[in-house]
């Protein structure tokens, strides 16, 4: 090994390393600076307005509003706190029904728009383009307004067995109405459905010993669900419905669902599951053709080289971008205030603030809440991400 | 480098921190910033050159008038019942002029000043008339629509609380979609000041197919409205509500202000018009003319009301508590002296 050259003291601007380190630190320098300076703008500007950094506002002060869909008990006398967790709440049922309905919707048309039927895939094409070339909050409006605006008046309301009622106000459906022996029986149907589960695993193992597939799980099922039938009879038990009833201005009783609720979790769905749809075509697209041709050789059908083949290989595909739109679904949920769903941006960014004068104490903990939304939805993602890929090989 | 940095962000600091005398900003800027409603007709809407007149619009025009002698020197910002506090509080807009209610909590909790009274209003109902209701007790259960970060919201938990009926709430941010809202039948009702149910009335195709019911649940004095901690700025608004209503008062108009000027003979005209000294105009900065600037060019406090809600325009608004107090009404200017 030749003796290294000595080198001739240089420049410390030609210093490749020093160079690096020192734009680095300068970098390092001039975010901290930007920091510094919002930071003490805000406190300046505060001092200037006289006002104080503190959350006593959201249990010092009663809300003094109503919210029109709530989930869990509240009125206006309720503290502002409770005002923002009916807005949570509302955004959570939003995001898990939005994000349940796109899957579904994005899967289906994915898969449809790979079909050999070329009116199906046409039609699956079209609909991914109209979905994901159109703005959301067009969407949300357009909904919204055609519910609002095609369906008749409560007094006019499409009844269906004069049960399920659809009115510009709503849908209306009947709430069944439990008494005590439902706990027990659903306590039985619960510890019946972790024991097949495990029975199930079990299962599974003993086939990749054996070869042979043991049915216990759809045998079990039966079972458990009749187990927990006979349980709910035998504790004399029964179910009344509550329907409902068409009573002054609106329907009373039975289960609501707001117009706003519909439209937005529907618009929403529609529009991320075009995105979806697209993710579930490149995912299955990237599996290679001689995949499938083997499976097929291999004798297994047309749906069981789909399920055991194909989409636990493409899944691996699918997850990261699927993660994106489940946290792009979320996230545009804010968009509720602009039919009037009274989501968490609503109640306590909106009206809360505004009553207040809260804005930086509210806006901070409306990104704190969306930021934790979101970081635990893509951490359960990557989680399964990395199960399937695991599954996969 | 890293002085540079600090010292970069010190002056922006320092810019953007620098906002105590709106008075001196606005006269170097050279002109009012001035947030109004997004469209309420008569209070704020643009008209046929997509010009926005209305009566909150005359209010910053006559302040234009007074400052610069020159109505018109306004920039608009539309600003719906949520944004408006934080607008203000914030530096982008240096005046309030948006059906407002003066209210204990914003006085002193959100740090606004209100300088006075341009409207005294009341919440109410409208419905339409096939729905048959008669009251306001005849509601329980009925789907309202209302604007959020209002006081009428929370006079309607209030109300319904109090007289133990339920109600649906349908919320909503502009009155352009409440109106879209009621007429689609989404709400039974539509809820909010007395005003603003006489102008989304007038909007509608056939104004005589909804009422206004009889209840007027809430006191809703609407004013202008400065950032708190600002007195010399909200000196020169609330003197120039003053001078609208004082004008009034004394018959000047935008006919005759010219007349009165030279000829008036009582000596609280001649010092509102300028013809005698009136200690303290100067020190607030205001022109010798400031008066008869705003009522040649914007009128005065009647002819401001008559022109954008009066009698002879589609809301018909009577004078009611808005006459001056010598007709039986509330508005009543301090003298001039």
């Amino acid at each position: 090994m030749p003796p290294k050259a000595s080198r001739a003291p240089r420049s410390l601007w030609r210093d490749k390393a020093l160079r690096a380190i020192a734009l680095q630190v300068l970098v390092i320098v001039a975010v901290f600076a930007a920091a510094a300076w919002l930071i003490g703008n805000v406190a300046a500007n505060f001092a200037a307005l006289d006002k104080t950094f503190g959350f006593g506002f959201l249990w010092e002060l009663p809300a003094n509003y109503d919210i029109n869909q709530k989930l869990i008990d509240y009125n206006n006398q309720n503290t502002h706190l409770r005002a923002a967790l009916v807005g949570l709440i509302n955004t959570a049922l939003v995001g898990v029904v939005g994000i349940i309905l796109a899957t579904v919707l994005g899967f289906f048309v994915g898969a449809m728009r790979l079909s050999d039927n070329w009116l199906v895939s046409r039609l699956a094409y079209f609909y991914v383009e109209f979905t994901r070339n159109t703005p959301v909050l067009l969407l949300i409006l357009l909904w919204h307004g055609i519910l609002i605006n095609t369906l008749p008046h409560p007094r006019q309301a499409i009844s269906l067995g004069d049960s399920f009622f659809l009115s510009n106000r709503g849908f209306y459906v009947p709430r069944p109405v439990f008494d005590t022996g439902f706990s027990v029986a659903g306590a039985v149907l619960a510890a019946g459905l972790l024991g097949i589960w495990l029975v199930h695993r079990q299962g599974r193992r003993a086939r990749e010993v054996t070869t042979k597939n043991q049915r216990v799980y759809r045998y079990g099922m039966v079972l458990i669900i009749g187990l927990a039938v006979v349980v709910y009879a035998a504790a004399g038990a029964q179910i009344t419905v509550e329907r409902p009833l068409l009573r002054g201005f609106n329907f009373q009783g039975g289960l609501t669902l707001i117009p706003e609720f519909v439209a937005l979790t529907w618009a929403l769905a529609f529009y991320t599951s075009g995105f979806i749809a697209e993710n579930v075509r490149a995912g299955i697209l990237a599996i290679d053709r001689g995949q499938t041709d083997a499976a097929r050789a291999l004798g297994l059908t047309r749906r069981r080289t789909m399920k055991l083949v194909i989409l636990p290989q493409a899944m691996r595909v699918i997850i990261p971008p699927l993660t994106s739109s489940y946290l792009d679904l979320i996230k545009n949920s804010s968009l509720a205030i602009a039919i009037g769903y009274m989501d968490l941006v609503a109640t306590l960014g909106g009206i809360t603030l505004n009553q207040t004068g809260r804005e930086m104490e509210a806006m901070l903990l409306v990104m704190l809440v969306y930021l934790t939304i979101s970081l635990t939805l893509a951490g359960f993602m990557n989680w399964y991400n990395r199960r399937v890929r695991l599954v996969g090989q | 480098m890293r002085k540079v940095i600090l010292l970069a962000a010190c002056t922006m600091w320092l810019t953007t921190t620098a906002n105590a005398g709106t008075l001196d900003n606005v006269r170097a800027r050279g002109h009012l910033k001035c947030g109004i409603n997004t469209g309420l007709v008569g209070f704020a809407s643009p008209n046929d050159q997509g010009v926005w007149r209305g009566f909150d619009v005359d209010f910053c025009r006559a302040v234009a008038a007074a400052l610069f002698g020159d109505a018109t020197k306004v920039k608009y910002t539309n600003l719906t019942g949520k944004t408006r506090f934080t607008a203000l509080r914030s530096g982008e807009i240096d005046l309030l002029s948006r059906n407002t209610t003066w209210t204990f909590s914003r006085d002193t909790d959100l740090q606004l000043t209100f300088v006075g009274v341009n409207y005294y209003d009341g919440q109410g109902f409208m419905a339409t008339k096939k729905l048959g209701v008669k009251s306001a007790k005849d509601l329980n259960g009925a789907s309202i629509c209302i604007q959020t970060g209002t006081t009428t919201e929370l006079n309607l938990a209030d109300y319904f609380r109090v007289n133990r009926m339920t109600y649906q709430s349908v919320p909503i941010e502009t009155s352009s979609e409440a109106l879209s809202n009621y007429l689609a039948g989404r709400c039974d009702v539509y809820t909010t000041d007395a005003s603003g149910l006489a102008a989304t009335r007038a909007a509608t195709d056939s104004p005589a197919a909804h009422m206004v019911l009889p209840e007027i649940i809430s006191k809703e004095p609407l004013g202008p409205v400065v950032r708190q901690g600002d007195d010399q700025w909200a000196d020169v608004v609330r003197w120039t509500l003053n001078a609208l209503i004082a004008a009034e008062e004394f018959d000047i108009g935008s006919t005759n202000v010219e007349k009165m000027s030279r000829e008036a003979k009582n000596p609280e005209v001649r010092r509102l018009l300028g013809t005698e000294e009136l200690q303290g105009r100067s020190a607030l900065g205001l022109s010798k003319t400031w008066a008869i600037d705003i009522i040649s060019q914007v009128g005065n406090y009647g002819e401001i009301f008559a022109r954008n809600l009066g009698k002879d325009t589609p809301l018909g608004i009577a004078r009611g508590l808005n006459a001056q107090w010598k007709d039986g009404g509330l508005m009543y200017a301090p003298p001039f002296r």
